[in-house]
């Protein structure tokens, strides 16, 4: 008996549910879509969410890219690029200009991204009114009626405990005016990359089935106070130690055996592209 | 001729029971025993409860435990759906439309700016591991304020006029005393100057003293604001000190309203004159 797997590693049927969840999201912009969320051969909570999103949207013409923190070469990145190639044997890339389809987690790359690319967030939980309503039930609700003052209070809280907003990754943003969604752990750094990005994206949440996004040139506002404006990370006066690089996000690292601080850009794949594009010009 | 005045609050034929109801309970609210149906174990919690108030009023409601007042208190600052009847108020569009019957998110703008509410259990007034501030900033949050400094400047102000002292107010309601935290509630239900205030037994469990200090900060309060208040209590002095009118609750029905004296001097009804006679 020959038994063919199936390609992109799933069933067409449940491509096909995620396919229509994905329909409904990008046509509700931040509102959270339940889906089935099928088994993987991956632990749910380690980027099942987004790997099914992305094995239900490959198709052969597509480039993928697959980074995690930052990083191409990471583990949990290459294994996931793996699993994808493997059931799909679709081309990858490092290069976020080439992709057509980048799964991620808690980055969005450094290179804007264009109008036609997919990017999909891997997202342990999509609820940003969790911590202040544990019930799903009385979440949906207050979602329905756009009641929103649990978020607002905890950063209120917040700036009363420690004289500001407390979030650093996963700050709450507001979708095109109606639904507040949690941008996944994303750093603050990148909130603002999501308003009005030419690129799809979607986010995948495997083991709360949940499914969301933010479709092209959508209106995506970070929530602050009026006197308490939303922040990025700041870098003041550091510098990426191998390019000089100021305006990325920059990862803080001890060498071991000086114990000398020092930083390098978060983003591996656009370190490696100025690297090299450096190396070029002193060639020529 | 002086036109008659408008009350702020006209609450009409209200019902609230918990359960299905039967063609035996629900035909003949003579069949329902104590406001319970034997047959379909339906709870008749409120039944047909008429009530009005007055700018400026302070109305108390007594009865004993399971008479219905804190059911009827819920269900006005509708934290429990009502099963019938209308509500009014002057100031949501002039008192021409039925509360019950809008949306949610109508009922929460006026529960937000129109109402404040005061729990017997501060648990379910106050998010107990927020401080203090934090929770008077709640109620303006929800009233779609967003500039901490005029959040912060408000609370504090009153704050001070419930005598929290300021070492206290990055403090979380968990680490305050009964008193105290009973009062953190009256100032939350202050902060959008509501023209309505509801007390649900304010000073239950609270030794004499703080119930004195408290009663006393809201009689100040309604003195100098003008509010109008629906007091619940089974406690009669509260009431006597509190209240111009009185209604009395059995089972889920008012049984006897009238002037506060003429009700503690003069009750009508068998069980008014248990429950004034029944006092230590």
């Amino acid at each position: 008996m020959i038994r063919e797997k199936h390609f992109a590693f799933l069933d067409e049927n449940s491509k096909r549910e995620i396919r229509r969840a994905l329909l409904k999201a990008v046509a509700i912009p931040g509102y959270q879509v339940p889906f089935a969320s099928r088994e993987l051969p991956i632990a749910r909570g380690w980027g099942t969410g987004g790997v099914q999103i992305t094995l239900s949207l490959v198709g052969k013409g597509d480039t993928i890219k697959v980074i995690d923190q930052g990083s191409d070469e990471s583990v949990n990145a290459v294994s996931l690029r793996s699993l994808i190639q493997e059931t799909t044997g679709v081309s990858s890339t490092i290069h976020t200009a080439q992709a057509t389809l980048i799964q991620t987690r808690h980055r969005i790359p450094e290179r804007p991204l264009k109008e036609g690319q997919i990017l999909v967030l891997q997202v342990p939980l999509p609820e940003p009114l969790r911590n202040v309503e544990p019930s799903e039930y009385k979440t949906k609700k207050l979602h329905g009626e756009a009641d929103y003052s649990g978020v607002w209070l905890k950063m209120f809280e917040d700036i009363m405990r420690y004289g500001q907003v407390a979030t650093d990754a996963d700050h709450p943003v507001c979708v095109n005016g109606r639904y507040v969604m949690a941008p996944s752990p994303i750093p603050r750094f990148d909130n603002p990359k999501m308003n009005g990005s030419p690129a799809l994206m979607l986010f995948g949440a495997g083991r709360e089935k949940k499914i969301y996004a933010v479709p092209p040139y959508t209106k995506v506002v970070s929530l602050a106070f009026d006197d308490y404006l939303f922040q990025r990370e700041r870098f003041a006066g550091k510098k990426c130690r191998l390019t000089g690089l100021t305006n990325v996000y920059l990862d803080e690292l001890t060498d071991e055996k000086t114990g000398e601080v020092y930083y390098q850009t978060n983003d591996s794949s656009y370190l490696l592209e100025y690297l090299n594009r450096e190396k070029e010009g002193e060639t020529e | 001729m002086k036109e008659q005045e408008q009350p702020v609050l006209t609450l009409k034929h209200f019902n609230k029971f918990f359960g299905p109801g039967c063609p035996y309970c629900r035909e003949k609210p003579e069949n329902r025993r104590n406001g319970y149906c034997p047959k379909c174990h339906t709870v008749y919690a409120c039944q047909d409860i008429s009530l009005s108030l007055y700018r400026g009023e302070i109305v108390g409601i007594v009865g004993e435990s399971g008479s219905g007042k804190s059911t009827l208190m819920q269900a006005l600052y509708f934290d429990n759906a009502a099963t019938g009847g209308e509500y009014h108020l002057e100031a949501y569009q002039n008192g021409k439309e039925n509360i019950f019957s809008s949306s949610r998110q109508q009922q929460k703008w006026v529960r937000n700016m129109l109402l404040g509410m005061v729990y017997q259990n501060p648990t379910m007034g106050l998010k107990m591991n927020f401080s203090a501030r934090s929770n008077i900033a709640e109620k303006m949050i929800a009233a779609g304020n967003r500039n901490v400094h005029s959040m912060v400047a408000r609370s504090d102000v009153l704050l001070d006029q419930v005598h929290i002292p300021p070492a206290r107010r990055k403090d979380s309601p968990c680490n305050f005393s009964g008193g105290m935290q009973q009062r953190v509630q009256i100032a939350k239900a202050l902060a959008n100057e509501p023209p309505i205030l509801l007390l649900d037994e304010v000073t239950t469990g609270l030794d004499l003293s703080v119930q004195a200090d408290v009663l006393e900060l809201i009689q100040e309060i309604q003195r100098e604001r003008q509010n109008s208040v629906l007091v619940v209590s089974h406690d009669l002095s509260v009431i006597r000190m509190l209240a111009d009118r009185t209604v009395v609750m059995l089972n889920g029905r008012i049984i006897e309203e009238g002037l506060t004296d003429q009700i503690l001097e003069d009750p009508q009804h068998p069980y008014t004159q248990q429950l004034v006679y029944s006092l230590l």
